[in-house]
């Protein structure tokens, strides 16, 4: 009898997929329930970004960041002024420097919590999701009442942030800060030490830290594989090497390691917080120069000067002296940088972004490789993708 | 009156038609009973995150079941271009089919049952078993890649955990002597069987959230992988179909577990307040304890793995109860308490 072969099939997982966080387009080769191989298509959430960036002012394309990771929106501006920031050559007011590092973490909340429940939903577990949702949706509530929008916050602007935080919310932040925490073990309670959870997660996925480092790894998913790097620690921005916290590293560098370091991360940046808000100084949230940052609405109503500001900053923005930088932050996601080319006119020459998306999804064939077809679903899930960054 | 009736018509259809009225009656209310149980899910789940679950069509979201059977009614069965429309339509029909007629030997109290056969747990195994069929030609039939691989899993685990319910089956009625399920109540009067099988009881819950296709078990239609396995390409009155025969699956698993384990109709303690509560309220809320476990459990863990699921059923669950069946047996003969063979 001849010998036959019998061929691997092939399944789309995705683009409309509902594990497949966004328009995650998996082609996978399928030997039975095994994964053979698992080929992602990008480009679905294509919008040119980037190349849009190029012909807005600075304080235009600011709002395109927010649209790129859209789970915690006021990192990904980050990076994005940070870098405007070194290449006009110009220093914070503290205020600033505290308010961006408190929503920073906030964001950093914000996202975690999202995937840490998107995580477990993906290996079946309901109701974690639906807990961490009742905390986003606070969070998005305090989103809103310090920029206005709920989500596309535009509140890292170029020299500060767009305005003063309302009177009362720090101390709501505050208060927050102390029943998260329970919160946090609850959800914990259903998922951490589940022996369905852990069966379904527990040496899943596994990169090693050589691996980890030759895919580019960033954020939580390098240090799951026990890799110490964290840009807040290593090359402090803002006033992170005022704060106190810890870094925590994984050491299988599995999608429970992965899902641990969200986990023990949101415990530290409670803890950031909390110290911005202890430490948070008075005093302007933008710089005073009235070349980058506009005048306040009364001034202009007396100073023929502020109006000249304000025309000029809104009509053509401000002018970035001419040269490169590369500015990087520790979104939750990993490293979010942004490669920022200026000609010395108001808009961006070339703006080349780096998700760390990205670079965890093109891993997901190495993770995936041999594991069944619901493993597939956690390794997605594990190294946290959105695809408006990956697509940008 | 009734002689002249009875002189119209002929014996066997006044017979008939004594069976049909009984058939209504059953299947009736566990029509009614399956869509509450849709609406029981959702607000106790709801409760369990701290959602209110529906509360807007009807006082308190009553009616929501209704509304939701009248959406998937009017809609258009859609026939996949490439399915095999006959098998299509018939899997739906085969589960819903299957659903109901198990419930014919459910005893609902002393003598209120529709065919009181000795040979009930059979019955109902050889019909349980042949749930699978439902679901495998839905798979096959929707000639679609998920729907295929749904179908495929559920084969497989209900296959596997049929074989421990058999074996727990068959430790319950060496102790009662008898396959008709009214003596297996009857055998519980001095004790429930929750108390000398206790492991079984638990063993016959999980398997039957295996056998039902619930979470943690829920991989056929394990919206996270195969987006809803099976039933990925039914729509409108054949999902709907499908959804009820669940969902009446899910009940009888609570009736079956009632009456094996906890008792049947018969009441908590029989003394005053209990015993005068009747036999069909108390399997009603025996019912309604086995179901708030099956949500508790969806609430609240993750879903197995394929092979996790399978290693479960068959190096776990197999053994310990063939174990406990062995004991079983031992314990009976050596102490002198087997039943007498009638």
């Amino acid at each position: 009898m001849a010998e036959s072969q019998i061929q691997n099939y092939s399944i789309n997982f995705g683009p409309q997929h509902p594990a497949a966080h966004g328009v995650l387009r998996l082609v996978l080769e399928m030997a039975g329930e095994v994964v053979a191989r698992a080929d992602p298509h990008i480009g679905l959430l294509h919008r040119g970004t980037e190349k849009l960036i190029e012909h807005k002012t600075y304080l235009q394309s600011t709002p395109y960041f927010d649209r790129l990771d859209y789970v915690g929106t006021m990192n990904q501006e980050h990076p994005f002024v940070l870098a405007t920031e070194r290449l006009l050559g110009i220093e914070l007011p503290p205020r600033a420097k505290y308010i961006r590092t408190l929503m920073a973490e906030l964001s950093r909340i914000l996202n975690h919590l999202l995937n840490v429940g998107c995580f477990v939903m993906d290996v079946g577990g309901m109701t974690p999701l639906l807990y961490a949702f009742e905390e986003r949706e606070k969070l998005m509530e305090y989103y809103e009442r310090a920029s206005g929008a709920r989500l596309h916050t535009a509140y890292f602007r170029v020299g500060g942030v767009a305005a003063d935080l309302p009177p009362d919310l720090l101390d709501d932040i505050g208060q927050w800060c102390e029943t998260f925490i329970p919160v946090l073990d609850d959800m914990e309670t259903i998922a951490t030490e589940n022996r369905i959870f852990k069966q379904r997660v527990v040496d899943i996925g596994i990169v090693s830290p050589d691996q980890a480092l030759d895919w580019g790894f960033t954020g939580a998913n390098l240090r799951a594989s026990g890799i110490a790097w964290d840009l807040r620690k290593a090359q402090p921005y803002e006033v992170y090497d005022e704060m106190d916290f810890d870094i925590p590293v994984g050491s299988h560098g599995d999608c429970y390691d992965r899902y641990l370091m969200r986990i023990l991360e949101m415990r530290e940046s409670i803890k950031i917080m909390k110290q911005c808000l202890a430490k948070m100084p008075g005093g302007p949230v933008k710089v005073q120069d009235r070349k980058v940052s506009p005048p306040p609405r009364a001034e202009m109503k007396t100073s023929m000067e502020a109006l000249i500001h304000h025309f000029k900053l809104c009509t053509e923005g401000f002018h970035v002296p001419a040269g490169e930088v590369y500015a990087a932050t520790e979104a939750p996601k990993g490293e979010f940088s942004v490669y920022l080319i200026s000609d010395g006119s108001g808009k961006p020459y070339r703006c080349k972004i780096r998700p760390p998306g990205f670079v965890s999804l093109q891993a997901l064939d190495m993770m995936s490789k041999g594991h069944m077809l619901a493993d597939v679903v956690a390794n997605i899930g594990s190294v946290d993708i959105v695809f408006g960054e990956i697509d940008r | 009156m009734v002689d002249l009736l009875a002189g119209l018509l002929p014996p066997f259809v006044w017979r008939l038609i004594v069976i049909v009225v009984q058939i209504v009656a059953i299947v009736l209310p566990l029509l009614i009973a399956v869509a509450y149980l849709t609406y029981a899910e959702r607000k106790v789940i709801g409760a369990m995150q701290l959602r209110k679950g529906p509360n807007t069509v009807g006082p308190l979201g009553l009616l929501q079941p209704m509304a939701d059977g009248l959406k998937l009614f009017v809609k258009e069965t859609v026939l996949p271009t490439n399915s095999n429309p006959v098998i299509f339509i018939g899997a739906p029909m085969l589960t819903f089919f299957l659903a109901l007629v198990a419930w014919a030997v459910i005893p609902f109290d002393q003598g209120m049952v529709l065919a009181d056969i000795n040979v009930g747990i059979l019955y109902i195994f050889a019909i349980s078993s042949m749930g699978v069929y439902g679901i495998v030609m839905a798979g096959w039939a929707s000639n679609s890649k998920y729907a295929f691989l749904g179908g495929l899993r559920s084969a497989a685990q209900m296959v596997s955990y049929e074989v421990s319910i058999g074996f727990v089956l068959i430790s319950v009625l060496l102790t009662v002597g008898s396959l008709n399920l009214s003596d297996v109540v009857l055998a519980q009067k001095k004790m429930w069987f929750i108390i000398p099988h206790l492991p079984m009881f638990f063993i016959f819950l999980i398997s039957g959230l295996a056998e039902t296709n619930r979470s943690p078990f829920d991989l056929p239609e394990a919206e996270a992988e195969l987006v809803a396995g099976y039933n990925v390409e039914y729509s409108a009155m054949a999902f709907a179909l499908f959804f009820l025969g669940e969902y009446a699956n899910m009940l009888l698993m609570g009736a079956m577990t009632s009456i094996l384990f906890l008792g049947g109709w018969l009441p908590l303690f029989d003394i005053a307040p209990f015993n005068m509560i009747p036999g069909p309220l108390w399997l009603f809320l025996k019912i309604c304890f086995v179901m708030f476990i099956f949500l508790w459990v969806r609430a609240t863990f993750p879903r197995y793995r394929y092979d996790q699921l399978m290693r479960l059923g068959w190096k776990v669950f197999l053994p310990f109860s063939l174990i406990w069946l062995v004991l079983t047996a031992s314990v009976l003969t050596a102490f002198g308490w087997l039943p007498n063979q009638g």
